[in-house]
């Protein structure tokens, strides 16, 4: 599956829910699920600072594609970071880098990704293609 | 000279002033529990903000025609009314501002600017930040010290820790009246007099208090008393500075420009008098008319029994949200207001808020501009419902119902 196919099996699977809370028991639950960041590796240079959550985000470069970990104090950004890491993990650099998270918007949570939300979600995802774009100019 | 009779305090009525609280968001009914951010308005201000800019609209104070004198009278009336509300001696010791954060910077300027190294300004633990870092930044200036009044666990000032911070260096006292964060009412009566003892001024944070109470300047014998007119059911961006004429005659100018002028030359100019020498550019004047009415409003209001009510709410809020395991309230002053902070171990704060918007209700999470508090209590912020008069207690019922069923998601 590519990075559209990814996309678009996630808005079909959240066109089911008929309510907001529905939506958001789904992504608690994605959330309680995302493999945990080690306290030991929740390092500065992997924090990334938000008003309210805060973001840690680790990443890997293997056989050519981009991997990532990720994890956040509150759950439902980190139910968020895991549809991020459903998509973006196993790409390609240079496919990350242009990425169009159109995702985020159909399936009603622009909100979280808006920089008034201060919930770092928005600085992981600039962190997440930066790193992307760093192994696009080392390769 | 109040326009508005003033009723019996009913909450039914009331809610019929404010539009915005007859509307539904995500489906649900909205639950309005945000007020320490900011109050909803009511009509009398709306309708003022609507008619000003539709048939009244024109700069103020120096313009010889019809509609700009009209603009003139009824920007300085507001003033009066507010100097009436707040019972200050004269309309000159009102200057308004952009809000609570403009008031205290410019104090912080202008009288900060008297002062010199080694003296020291004191405040307390549970300041918000535009109480803090005005002082931080006046000490790096002009070398002052900042010292800062411990609190114990309940959100309390420890008044003896505070007798022993105070002496003859103490040039000022900047203290909140109601903490935001924690709903605490400090005994700022006590601390007026004792700071007054050792020759220090006072200034009162008064953001958190000029809507839940009657102020009387004069009575407390505060020397500033400042607070933002959108905290108080009027419009953003307008607030007040309240200074005794005394002090206000002696400070410099904080900015310069077009109004607070008497003479301008190149080579020397010479000021306007109070409160027009705090006042440079052209004002909110929309705002400050508007915030005359949200006064004339407050007149309306019977104080005490909406004061009365909001701390049922409070307390109502409180012994129900206390059931709930492993959630502890944030602040428990003896004396307290309308707020009620809260933190549950092993939920962050922004999920429950998060869930309680969905369900219509509107609270603030996070660290309400007082990090050095969260610091205190070791959580990284709170979920905070603040009452305004105009919340039900059937709010409150549907509000805990909220919060139970975003904790059942969320454990």
């Amino acid at each position: 599956m590519n990075l559209t196919e990814k996309q678009e099996e996630i808005i079909q699977e959240f066109e089911v829910f008929d309510d907001w809370m529905e939506k958001y028991e789904y992504i608690i639950d994605l959330g309680k699920d995302l493999p945990k960041i080690d306290d030991a590796n929740k390092t500065e240079d992997r924090l990334i600072e938000g008003c309210q959550s805060r973001v840690w985000l680790d990443s890997h470069f293997n056989d050519g594609k981009m991997h990532f970990t990720a994890d956040s104090d509150a759950i439902i950004t980190k139910g968020i970071i895991g549809l991020l890491i459903r998509v973006l993990d196993g790409e390609e650099p240079k496919d990350i880098a242009t990425a169009d998270l159109f995702f985020i918007s159909k399936i009603g949570l622009q909100e979280h990704l808006s920089p008034t939300r201060a919930n770092g979600l928005l600085g992981m995802v600039k962190r997440l293609k930066l790193e992307a774009i760093k192994h696009i100019s080392a390769a | 000279m109040s326009n508005l009779e003033q009723k019996p305090f009913n909450v039914r009525e009331i809610r019929e002033e404010f539009p915005a609280l007859r509307q539904q968001v995500y489906g649900k009914n909205l639950i309005y529990f945000d007020n320490g951010a900011t109050s909803q308005k009511p009509k009398l201000v709306l309708d003022a903000i609507n008619l000003f800019y539709s048939k009244e609209n024109a700069n103020i104070h120096r313009g010889v025609h019809y509609l700009s004198q009209r603009a003139t009278t009824d920007y300085e009336a507001a003033r009066q009314r507010i100097q009436r509300y707040l019972g200050a001696r004269k309309s000159e010791e009102i200057i308004f501002t952009k809000g609570t954060t403009d008031s205290i910077n410019l104090v912080a300027f202008s009288y900060g600017s008297t002062l010199s190294a080694g003296d020291e300004i004191l405040i307390s633990a549970m300041e918000h930040h535009s109480n803090i870092v005005p002082w931080q930044m006046l000490c790096e200036r002009q070398g002052c010290i900042l010292k800062v009044a411990p609190i114990n666990q309940r959100g309390e000032l420890i008044m003896d820790e505070f007798d022993k911070l105070l002496s003859k260096k103490t040039k000022l006292v900047a203290i909140t009246h109601i903490s935001n964060t924690l709903g605490t009412v400090n005994p700022i009566k006590e601390i007026i007099q004792k700071a007054h003892a050792v020759g220090s001024k006072v200034l009162i944070d008064g953001a958190q208090s000029i809507q839940h109470m009657r102020i009387n300047v004069k009575e407390l014998d505060c020397d500033f008393y400042v607070f933002s007119s959108h905290k108080v059911f009027g419009p953003t961006g307008i607030g007040v500075l309240y200074g005794k004429e005394e002090l206000l005659d002696r400070m410099p100018p904080y900015q310069g420009g077009g109004d607070m002028i008497a003479r301008v030359t190149f080579e020397r100019t010479t000021y306007n008098e109070l409160p027009f020498k705090f006042e440079a550019g052209t004002p909110h004047i929309a705002g400050g008319i508007c915030l005359g009415k949200a006064f004339e409003f407050l007149e309306s209001v019977d104080m005490e029994a909406a004061e009365r009510h909001e701390r049922e709410l409070a307390k109502y809020a409180e012994d129900m949200l206390d059931t709930f395991e492993g959630l502890q309230i944030i602040g428990e002053a003896k004396n307290k207001t309308s707020v009620v902070s809260f933190s549950i171990k092993g939920i962050h704060p922004f999920d429950i808020g998060t869930l309680l918007d969905k369900q219509g209700i509107a609270v603030r999470t996070g660290h309400h501009c007082t990090q050095p508090l969260m610091d205190f209590y070791g959580i990284p912020g709170t979920v905070r419902a603040s009452f305004a008069f105009y919340n039900t207690k059937q709010e409150i019922d549907t509000f805990v119902e909220a919060v139970e069923r975003s904790l059942s998601m969320l454990k």
